[in-house]
């Protein structure tokens, strides 16, 4: 009983990203069974599409920065929800957190109107602000875990044999909270890589890619293109997760000490 | 004394508007193994961290090694530090973090590799340096803290509480250590301890601290014989407290009787009206037959015996009164003991009463 109701679920989830690569491969324009054969003309025409390179390097860039930006916000409040003890804290930090469970459509729409209040033109640059703004509960969270592992008396000793604050920050802290850096940033690009509704609003000109195949669905000619791209994004963000949980076990390991937190148990 | 390698004048800090050292002031010779002893909360540890730099005081002026402190860092201060948790940097190997003072000095690599080799001899661990950090056990995380702080030469070395997370065998051992250790290489060295019996093991002086205040800075057995006030003939070794009244050089003590003192019993001096008097456990004994002529002696009953190995504690309920003394005894074959319930004599020195 049980065990049948965990494979549907599973199946439910994982149904239409197995279906994804099957159909990406298929040799036809129209998306339904039976399969009629196998080709790779999906995946060549990809690169010869200007609009979808053009895309794609948009997004890439946004993912970037915005996934930069945030490790960089996320750092400095992890390290002062570590160090100080202020009256607040848990306040501000819980407001930090919001953009987590608030509805995205909210955190878009009130980034419109305020930026159109303000007069800012849409381009890319306010993609990079509304995504660093979803980006930043994740990386806060992961890095609140990194500076949680580690003993405040570790910066000070550095200090006591010679360095400056910011040597022994350098030389001492930043070695041991790298894993946490990587995994936040790997984390906030496949977040920001994937986003539409932020990205659907808050873009100008130039679409990021998931807004551009949403455009693109208009046209049923194209949909085993979109399936091919489908199937790399897929795959590159697996790539990318998995790459982020394993450079974080391995400075676990290296530094001996207890596995806490992490998104794959 | 010797010349003050460390001088606090009239420190005061404040932490949240509580005050963890008030006007406090002491001088450290140098060479000295000098203990800071109090309960958890004196201020010892934030006056370990003052002179390391580490905290600022409101008041008051430190000065090291004769050179004043105000607005020197604490990397620029000639102390290093032994912290409670060693605080050993997980991501580099014992060598460098042995050798990680000595990364900027002007020493050429084989010559640092040489002082850490060295260093790491001097604590009884040579030939651990390619070992990781966290395959490291308690004592040799301690061992390597050690070295890492004593290879930059420091004029003094600051210890925090460093045997608190070790096993009692290992801390004896490392105890003995850390002394051999500090007769070597003739550095002053400022230990925080809450552990009375580790500081008298240890030291040359001990400062004991209640409330950010110093009550009192003496040699060890001084501390013992003649503490300067009740608060640390309690915290200093075992002590039985008595009332008693005093008028003149006379003093009746409850249970005791009267008997003659002298201003050297009386930290406090003697004045007229009620005191109360202390008793060290071995200034008295459990008799075996009757007191001879001139020898003090008083009668109870055992309501307690504590086991020791070598010694017994007996606490005796001295009749007349609701206190008890304890009073320890040597474990020797064809020697006295008494069971719980037992009726006494205990004797008892006039002369090593204090009064207070």
């Amino acid at each position: 009983m049980l065990r049948g109701y965990v494979l549907t679920y599973l199946v439910f989830l994982y149904a239409p990203i197995v279906l994804l690569p099957i159909f990406a491969f298929n040799d036809s324009t129209v998306i339904a069974f039976p399969l009629t054969g196998f080709t790779t003309r999906w995946f060549e025409a990809l690169p010869a599409t200007p609009e979808l390179v053009r895309s794609v390097r948009t997004s890439l860039s946004i993912a970037v920065s915005a996934s930069i930006l945030a490790t960089l916000l996320g750092l400095c409040a992890a390290r002062v929800n570590a160090r100080y003890a202020f009256p607040g804290r848990a306040a501000v930090l819980g407001f930090v957190m919001l953009p987590l469970i608030l509805p995205e459509i909210l955190v878009a729409v009130s980034l419109l109107v305020v930026l159109l209040t303000l007069g800012v033109q849409l381009n890319a640059l306010t993609v990079v602000l509304g995504h660093t703004l979803i980006c930043m509960p994740f990386a806060i969270a992961i890095l609140n875990g990194a500076f949680g592992n580690l003993d405040p008396a570790i910066e000070e000793a550095a200090i006591d044999l010679g360095c400056s604050r910011w040597q022994a920050f350098r030389m001492v802290t930043l070695p041991l909270i790298a894993p946490g850096i990587i995994s936040s940033l790997l984390i906030g690009f496949t977040i920001s890589l994937d986003e539409f509704i932020i990205a659907f609003f808050l873009t100008g000109s130039d679409p990021t890619l998931p807004v551009y195949l949403w455009a693109q669905l208009r046209f049923p000619a194209r949909l085993p293109i979109v399936m091919a791209l489908g199937t790399l994004l897929v795959a590159l963000s697996v790539i990318l997760l998995c790459g982020a949980e394993w450079v974080r076990r391995r400075g676990m390991r290296r530094s001996g000490r207890r596995d806490a937190g992490g998104f794959f148990a | 004394m010797k010349r003050p390698i460390v001088e606090l004048r009239d420190i005061h800090k404040n932490f949240d508007g509580e005050q963890a050292l008030d006007d406090l002031s002491l001088d450290i010779a140098e060479g000295e193994f000098f203990s800071l002893l109090g309960p958890s909360g004196c201020g010892k540890t934030t006056l370990l961290r003052t002179i390391a730099g580490f905290e600022q005081p409101e008041r008051g002026t430190l000065t090291l090694d004769g050179k004043p402190m105000e607005g020197v860092q604490a990397n620029r201060r000639p102390t290093n530090m032994v912290f409670q948790s060693y605080a050993i940097f997980p991501h580099l190997d014992v060598a460098r973090n042995v050798g990680f003072g000595l990364r900027r000095s002007r020493l050429s690599a084989s010559e640092k590799s040489n002082a850490v080799e060295e260093a790491l001899q001097m604590v009884g661990l040579g030939g651990f340096g390619k070992r990781a950090a966290h395959a490291l056990s308690g004592g040799q995380r301690q061992r390597v803290a050690l070295a890492r702080a004593l290879i930059l030469k420091p004029r003094v070395l600051l210890l925090d509480e460093p045997m608190s997370a070790l096993d009692r065998k290992l801390r004896e051992t490392m105890q003995d250590e850390l002394r051999r250790l500090q007769r070597q290489v003739g550095i002053t060295f400022i230990l925080v301890t809450h552990d009375q019996e580790e500081a008298l093991i240890m030291s040359d002086r001990i400062a004991v601290m209640f409330d950010g205040r110093i009550a009192q800075v003496a040699a060890p057995g001084e501390l013992y014989l003649r503490p300067a006030s009740r608060r640390v003939a309690q915290f200093i070794g075992m002590m039985s407290f008595l009332p008693a009244r005093l008028r003149g050089r006379e003093i009746e003590v409850d249970g005791f009787g009267r008997t003659d003192v002298s201003e050297r019993q009386a930290p406090g001096g003697l004045k007229d009206g009620p005191a109360e008097v202390g008793i060290r456990p071995e200034m008295m004994s459990l008799l075996s037959e009757p007191p001879s002529q001139g020898q003090r002696a008083a009668s109870g009953r055992v309501s307690e015996v504590t086991y020791y190995g070598d010694m017994s504690y007996y606490a005796v309920m001295l009749d007349g009164t609701d206190r008890t003394v304890t009073v320890s005894m040597k474990n020797l074959p064809g020697g006295v003991t008494a069971e719980r319930g037992e009726a006494v004599t205990v004797s008892w020195d006039p002369g090593s009463l204090m009064i207070f």
